[in-house]
């Protein structure tokens, strides 16, 4: 069944009759490829003066030249250490715990530093509070050898000294105070019990201070939802470990929702064991990661998420709701609601939408249900942003009631809304200071710019969930002279200590009970189970507490009505007078049924509506200067170096707008102008299937412009359109402009070819119920008229080695666990010093990731029934045909595939090579000499997989490829056990062969046998969600060894016969509606 | 030949100078102690930490008796006390005691109750000890009053007298030839030879000979080119000068100093490392110089203890005030053995778990004055030796299985490293 699934990769490719998609078939490249652009035409070409004689001669006389020159060795210099530190021994990786919480990503991590470099992220195994690192935390080691970073502390672009800095602050905040002005510390979410501490106590010294926390990407509405029901400041924590049916609303929790971290847990219950699986159903418009990995996706509008929502909660909890709803929607509502119920405590809700009432809806259907997934007792603290306080302060400043604002961890010249307001209101402040990494938008317009460390060079603590709390050490010096934001308040409040002497004793006095203050730096976190962690949460809670008791509900509801066009004047009544009453009171807690009524009160816009999302690789932006993230392909358009406005294809064909392919294989699209409330930003379009028909999409993180190198200053800025902290504004108008935008996108750089089994994927009924053979079968070959499976060795072209001696390196990938997040890729850049080549270069298909992770959609219900339809309707009945298939787009199923070297066993790339440099090693990898390489790319077009990468350019010391690889601090990352491939060689996945040997040379000088899981790859060890493992096949105890035996377990196009040493597990969908 | 003449003068006078000298101070301090057997004690318990005119972890001792004596008014038995147990000294609140105590850092000097009171007498009736008169201008004046330096000047006139000889018996023999011309001539003989083909011209008409000839030049000239072109690169023997000139002969050879004690991390890491210069200091920080028999016809004791003097300016050692000053300069040795980037090399791999001596690859540095690389390093030589050398399972439980499955299917009791996949491409090269 599952092979005969069509599937596709591009809209263009369900169009029949288009002639790309044909020529394609037929050929490498679309067009003729223009050999006259850089051979020049035939008559310059004999008009030339260079005879052939001539350029022999330049050639024998250069070579010859080239060689002498090669004779005289250069003369390397090695310095060693005057005073060697105790713990580092060159050439010896050491390993430190530590946490990155950077305002948008917080998670515990394990650095690997060599010579005291810090050169990768990994994940912290023995502290997975919060998930594993996702792949802009794998890629925040870049960020410390950014060359773009301030280098010490400035006053309005001129180097200061910083007691030249601590002098002139010190003294204006004094002014200020005495003034009765406000001071203003406008900070990230910090969620660090310490530096609450010295907030406060900074506050007591001066008086009149306020705390701001403000997050870019808001979760404000379900923090207020949360506070009004369970009395905390925090976000519900869900475990779906322990969900078997999870309906979401617009939450993309294997994404950034409410901080991420979610996935380990989910992927749990997506492989199917003694025959169940969890059921995943996502109501949402964009197609989301979550989306791709639902067993059913139901694509709606925002406006009508909301209704959806409250129909849910009158099915599940009770209560009638008003709302109209599109008939197919409401039977997916209708089911969900059965399912959960069915599944009682063993199912969960989650939303994203960002309006009070859904999110206290979505509290009480998780109570009514007994959620065990939910829970209430530990909440993630790790977003703390106040819109209203924010909104508050801009109109503060604008009015000129600040007199001070020390501004930490945002940039909110970038990520408000309304920045210009923000701007006007900097300018009337007496002080204004940056504390920042960057000479970013913010910082340019503030009158100090104190140089602050990476989080690899400072010290801090995060209260990652409530009673979860993790340090962070510094693993470096500081590169620079900076100083981080502690420290100066430190000096503010005229203390002496050390932020990490404060740090210590912070945790010595209230937060650690027993354990001693280096075990808790050791592990890089410490979970507390004692009373004694609790009597400090509650000084924490309290601290903020003041702050809090501003903040409250009714306005944020009133904005958000607004948004949508809700708001009657019945509900606009009630929602003032709270407004009116509650301006002090702690947030008071709406009736569920109430904010379900209100949710399906929800008008559905009149015109478009945007949704606007953060992407896997950019998330809220900081991170953009990194070229790691910028290269990486979004997991959904496998689009990079860009954002984008999605659409559906249906609103597309009405508005005009297209997507096409060019000569070399290029995508470009219609370029459009975004309005908004007045607002109008321009951005390109591509056509996204599974958008919601009525929605179009938009991610945040792009268009910086400030503090980046020029290459870096991609995509277009969404955050003017996130007006009130709206992520879903309504009444959108799109217009499509002249001109045409360059993607450079790695989706359509090859077709299936009709290898369309490359992915096997089956149903849970039918893997429950059917024999291996109709899910997963071997291909056969026919030997003497009998059928005989491509694997057995008596169709085998070629001699089986004997490889049953030593270990023999297994990869195995569970399609099933894989949930597209990308964080492999990064850590396979970091691991083995893949190259950055630039948009250009990426869409001339000239990507170097050694790790891709294939996207392919396929038509919900395009069984074989389909297929033969096509082919047997003829004449005009086609074009009916084609628009059913153009429905069948506008929701498609997903799946992912992370596809590497496959290392066959019989090997196509070695075979071809003309000098040997490719060849087979006992342990099952395919090895790569480059020394040997001379680059005829034989290998390349011989590999059915694609896995090659070629060193077109040199990518490092390279002015035209103006990466990490071109500057000294950027070199610095690179993993000196791997060789930086010079230009016009081969490269590809060696399978971590510098890891697996490291591994086996630690075992051989111990003296002992190896363990199972104690070979790793930078791929598997950076997953999350255990879809990758890693091992000895011939250590028949090995995880790695059972999962070969697996029912599920098949290779990549195993008719060809290369007999791969990775191996797949066939994906199943639950698809059991009941 | 004739400096080492020279420097056995030297050493000649110098032994007797010293009998001379000792004969003297024997006779001087015969009735306190005796400074033979104080030297030998000295060594033993003293010189860790004293030397005789120098400031190190203790005072300079030269004459210290005296000096107490006529600086502080302390008599001998101060002197037993405090070499018996100075702690308690300071304790009891002795003000020179104490004074000692602060100057030299706090570091008390380790009690000796052991050494009995002629024990001590010994020891400072060695101290007492003239110091010796500097060898050196000895030395000097020897050098510059020396005249005689017979073999290489002989042995040049010997050359120049054989050339004249020579270039006579050439002239004599054209003087010969034209003389007997002459006498033809005169005689009407005809000398003309008879002209036939000379030999250039037979060659080329004998076509066979020009083939194989030219088959000969080409071949050896590609040898010759490949001869060339492979030593590109490779670099065996390449002794550059090194900023400090450090001699593995003296430290690993006439010292014995284990390799791994200086270049520790090639038991753990891929890098032998180069030492970092604290390690240097373990010794240095005592040995300021190098005894006089250290120093060779090539190099002078002067030079080496220049070189520690180099040391001490990179690891910011003030030898006169024993402190370290904090002004660092790091040495920039020259790398010698430089394995291209694309080749992984790991020293634990081979010192640690196969056990092989860093003389296999590295020569015998023992012997090496100046340091040089021994190996081709070529992979040539890397596969051959791979070729050669067995595993070293013994005793290594990693290998129990794997040796056993791949014994048996070679056929063999040892297992090369190549058998065990140390030839394949991957292995080095990643």
């Amino acid at each position: 069944m599952s092979s005969n699934k069509k599937y596709w990769k591009s809209v263009e490719e369900l169009n029949e009759n288009s002639s790309i998609v044909e020529t394609l078939k037929q050929n490498e490249f679309v067009e003729e490829i223009p050999t006259d652009e850089f051979l020049g035409n035939k008559e310059s070409l004999e008009s030339s003066k260079t005879t052939r004689r001539d350029f022999l001669k330049y050639v024998g006389f250069s070579t010859a030249a080239a060689s002498l020159a090669a004779c005289e060795g250069p003369v390397v210099k090695s310095i060693p250490y005057v005073v060697q530190p105790e713990e580092i021994t060159p050439g010896v990786a050491n390993y430190y715990a530590t946490t990155i919480a950077d305002g948008y990503d917080y998670a515990s991590v394990l650095v690997k530093t060599r010579e005291g470099r810090p050169i990768k992220i990994e994940n912290n195994t023995l502290a997975a509070t919060n998930g594993h690192a996702n792949a802009r935390v794998n890629a925040s080691v870049l960020g410390l050898y950014d060359s773009m970073r301030i280098q010490g502390p400035m006053k309005a672009g001129e180097p200061i000294s910083w007691s030249e800095f601590d002098a002139e602050v010190g003294q204006k905040l004094a002014s200020v105070s005495s003034s009765g002005k406000a001071i203003v510390l406008l900070t990230q979410t910090y969620a660090s019990p310490s530096t609450s501490k010295l907030v406060s106590e900074f506050k007591a010294k001066f008086g009149n201070v306020r705390h701001v926390q403000y997050d870019a990407i808001s979760e404000s509405a379900a923090l207020d939802a949360y506070e009004a029901n369970y009395g905390e400041r925090g976000l519900a924590n869900y475990d779906f470990a322990k969900a078997m049916t999870i309906v979401s609303f617009g939450a993309d929790f294997l994404g950034d929702w409410q901080g991420g971290g979610f996935d380990s847990g989910y992927a749990k219950n997506k492989i199917p064991t003694n025959g169940k699986m969890s059921r995943h159903i996502q109501f949402e418009s964009n197609m989301s990661l979550t989306g791709a990995n639902a067993d059913k996706r139901v694509s709606l509008t925002p406006s009508q998420q909301k209704v959806a929502l409250a129909k849910l909660y009158s099915a599940v909890v009770g209560g009638s709701v008003s709302g109209e709803l599109p008939q197919h929607i409401e039977e997916a509502v209708q089911k969900a609601a059965s399912q959960l119920k069915k599944a009682g405590s063993k199912g969960v809700v989650v939303t994203g939408i960002q309006d009070v009432n859904a999110q206290t809806v979505v509290l009480a259907i998780n109570s009514h249900l007994n959620s065990q997934a939910f829970d209430p007792e530990t909440p993630i603290k790790i977003r703390q942003g106040n819109d209203k306080e924010v909104m508050t302060l801009v109109a503060d400043m604008k009015a000129g009631k600040v007199g001070a604002i020390l501004m930490s961890g945002v940039n909110p010249l970038y990520t408000l809304p309304n920045a210009g307001d923000f701007s006007e209101g900097l300018k009337q402040t007496d002080l204004s200071v940056a504390f920042t990494m960057k000479a970013d938008e913010t910082a340019l317009e503030t009158e100090y710019q104190a140089a602050v460390p990476h989080y690899l060079e400072s010290w801090g603590d995060v209260e990652l969930k409530k009673g979860h709390f993790a340090l962070t050490q510094p693993t470096i010096r500081p590169l620079f002279d900076t100083r981080q934001f502690q420290e100066t308040l430190l000096k503010l409040t005229d203390n002496n200590l050390s932020y990490h002497d404060y740090l210590k004793q912070t945790w010595t006095a209230s937060i650690l009970g027993n354990t001693s203050f280096s075990q808790a730096l050791h592990d890089g976190m410490y979970v507390s189970g004692s009373a004694a962690a609790d009597a400090m949460q509650t000084t924490t809670t309290s601290t903020t507490s003041e702050e809090d008791k501003k903040t409250w509900v009714g306005g944020i509801i009133e904005d958000v009505a607004e948004g949508v066009g809700l708001k009657d004047k019945e509900d606009s009544a009630t929602t003032t007078t709270t407004t009116s009453n509650s301006v002090a009171a702690a947030p008071v807690a709406i009736s569920a049924g109430d904010a379900a009524r209100k949710l399906g009160a929800t008008a559905t816009s009149n015109g478009l509506e945007l949704a606007l999302y953060s992407k896997t690789a950019m998330g809220d932006g900081q991170q953009a200067n990194n070229p790691w993230l910028q290269e990486m392909p979004d997991p959904i358009t496998r689009t990079t170096w860009d954002n984008y406005v999605t659409v559906s294809q249906a609103d597309a064909k009405e508005l005009g707008i297209k997507n096409w392919h060019v000569a070399d294989g290029g995508l470009n699209g219609s370029v459009v102008e975004l309005a908004v409330n007045g607002v109008t930003v321009t951005a390109p379009v591509i056509i996204q299937p599974g958008q919601a028909k009525g929605s179009i999409g938009l991610a945040f993180g792009y268009g910086r412009r400030a503090g980046l190198k020029e290459e870096m200053q991609t995509g277009v800025n969404a955050y003017p359109l996130y007006m009130d902290f709206n992520p879903t504004p309504g009444n959108v108008s799109l217009t499509v402009v002249g001109g045409e935008h360059e993607f450079a996108c790695v989706q359509l750089h090859n077709t299936l070819m009709g290898r369309g089994d490359i992915i096997k994927e089956t149903t849970l009924e039918i893997f429950n119920t059917k024999d291996k053979k109709h899910w997963n079968a071997i291909p056969v070959v026919s030997l003497n008229h009998q059928e005989t499976p491509v694997t057995s060795p008596e169709v085998d072209l070629w001699d089986e080695f004997d490889r049953s001696i030593g270990h023999h390196f297994n990869l195995s990938i569970d399609l099933n666990a894989c949930t597209g997040c990308g964080a492999c890729v990064i850590a396979c850049h970091a691991e083995n010093n893949v190259p950055v080549v630039g948009k250009e270069e990426i869409r001339r298909s000239r990507d170097m990731h050694w790790l891709r992770i294939d996207r392919y959609y396929s038509s919900e219900d395009t069984f074989a029934g389909d297929n033969s339809k096509k082919e047997e309707t003829k004449g005009l009945a086609i074009i009916d045909a084609f628009d059913e298939m153009e429905t069948a787009a506008a929701n498609p199923q997903v799946a992912f595939q992370p596809v590497m070297c496959q290392h066959c066993n019989h090997a196509p790339c070695e075979t071809v090579c003309p000098v040997a440099a490719t060849s087979h090693g006992r342990q099952g990898q395919n090895h790569m000499a480059y020394n040997r390489c001379v680059g005829t790319r034989y290998c390349a077009n011989n590999c059915p997989y694609k896995v090659r990468r070629f060193n077109w350019f040199l990518y490092n010391k390279n002015d035209e490829f103006d990466y990490h690889m071109n500057d000294d601090l950027g070199r610095m990352v690179l993993n000196p056990d791997v060789t930086v491939r010079s230009r016009g060689v081969m490269e590809k996945c060696s399978m971590c062969i510098q890891k697996t040997q490291k591994t086996i040379l630690d075992a051989k000088r111990d003296g002992r046998v190896i363990k199972d899981g104690e070979f790793q790859t930078a791929c598997s060890a950076a997953c999350g969600s255990g879809a990758m493992v890693f091992g000895d096949v011939n250590d028949k105890d090995s995880q790695v060894a059972k999962l070969k035996e697996d029912n599920r377990m098949y290779h990549l196009l195993e008719h060809v016969g290369t007999k791969p040493n990775v191996m797949y597990h066939t994906k199943v969908r639950n698809t059991t509606e009941a | 030949m004739k400096q080492v003449n020279h420097r056995k003068l030297g050493k000649n006078i110098l032994r007797l100078s010293l009998v001379i000298l000792l004969a003297f101070s024997t006779s001087l301090s015969a009735q306190e102690g005796d400074p033979a057997n104080g030297k030998s004690l000295f060594n033993a318990n003293c010189a860790a930490c004293h030397k005789l005119d120098k400031k190190m972890t203790g005072p300079a001792l030269r004459n210290v008796e005296q000096r107490l004596s006529d600086d502080e008014g302390l008599d001998r038995e101060w002197l037993h006390s405090w070499i018996r147990n100075s702690s308690s000294m300071i304790k009891a609140g002795d003000a020179y005691a104490n004074k000692i105590f602060n100057e030299y850092g706090g570091a008390a000097m380790t009690a000796f109750p052991q050494l009995s009171d002629q024990d001590i007498n010994d020891i400072l009736a060695y101290t007492a000890e003239e110091a010796p008169a500097a060898p050196v201008g000895v030395q000097a004046v020897v050098a510059d009053g020396g005249g005689s330096d017979g073999s290489s000047m002989s042995n040049k006139i010997i050359l120049g007298a054989l050339t004249v000889l020579f270039a006579l018996l050439a002239m004599a023999l054209v003087l010969v030839r034209q003389t007997l011309n002459r006498f033809a001539e005169a005689k009407g003989v005809d000398v003309s030879e008879t002209k036939g083909t000379p030999i250039w011209k037979a060659f080329i008409q004998n076509q066979f000979l020009v083939l194989v000839s030219v088959i000969i030049l080409l071949l050896a000239s590609g040898y010759f080119v490949y001869g060339y072109f492979m030593q590109v690169g490779v670099d065996q023997g390449y002794q550059p000068v090194q900023p400090i000139h450090y001699s593995h002969k003296i430290h690993a050879g006439d010292n014995g100093i284990d390799c791994k004690y200086c270049h520790s991390s090639a038991r753990v890491s891929k890098h032998s490392g180069i030492p970092s210069l604290n390690v240097c200091m373990n010794c240095h920080k005592s040995i300021y110089e190098v005894s006089p028999e250290t120093a060779t016809e090539e190099y002078s004791k002067e030079f080496y203890d220049g070189e520690i003097k180099k040391l001490y300016a990179a690891v910011g050692w003030d030898d006169a005030e024993q402190k370290y000053t904090g002004e660092t300069q790091p040495v920039k040795w020259v790398r010698i053995h430089n394995l291209p980037d694309f080749a992984y090399f790991n020293h634990s791999q081979h010192v640690s778990v196969a056990g092989i001596e860093c003389q296999t690859c590295h020569g015998p540095v023992e012997e090496m004055e100046i340091m040089y690389q021994h190996a081709s390093l070529t992979m040539g030589w890397c596969i051959n030796c791979h070729r050669e050398t067995n595993v070293k399972v013994e005793d290594n439980a990693y290998y129990t299985k794997i040796h056993e499955e791949l014994s048996k299917k070679y056929g063999v009791d040892k297992l090369t490293a190549a058998q065990m996949g140390g030839l394949e491409c991957g292995k080095c090269h990643y």
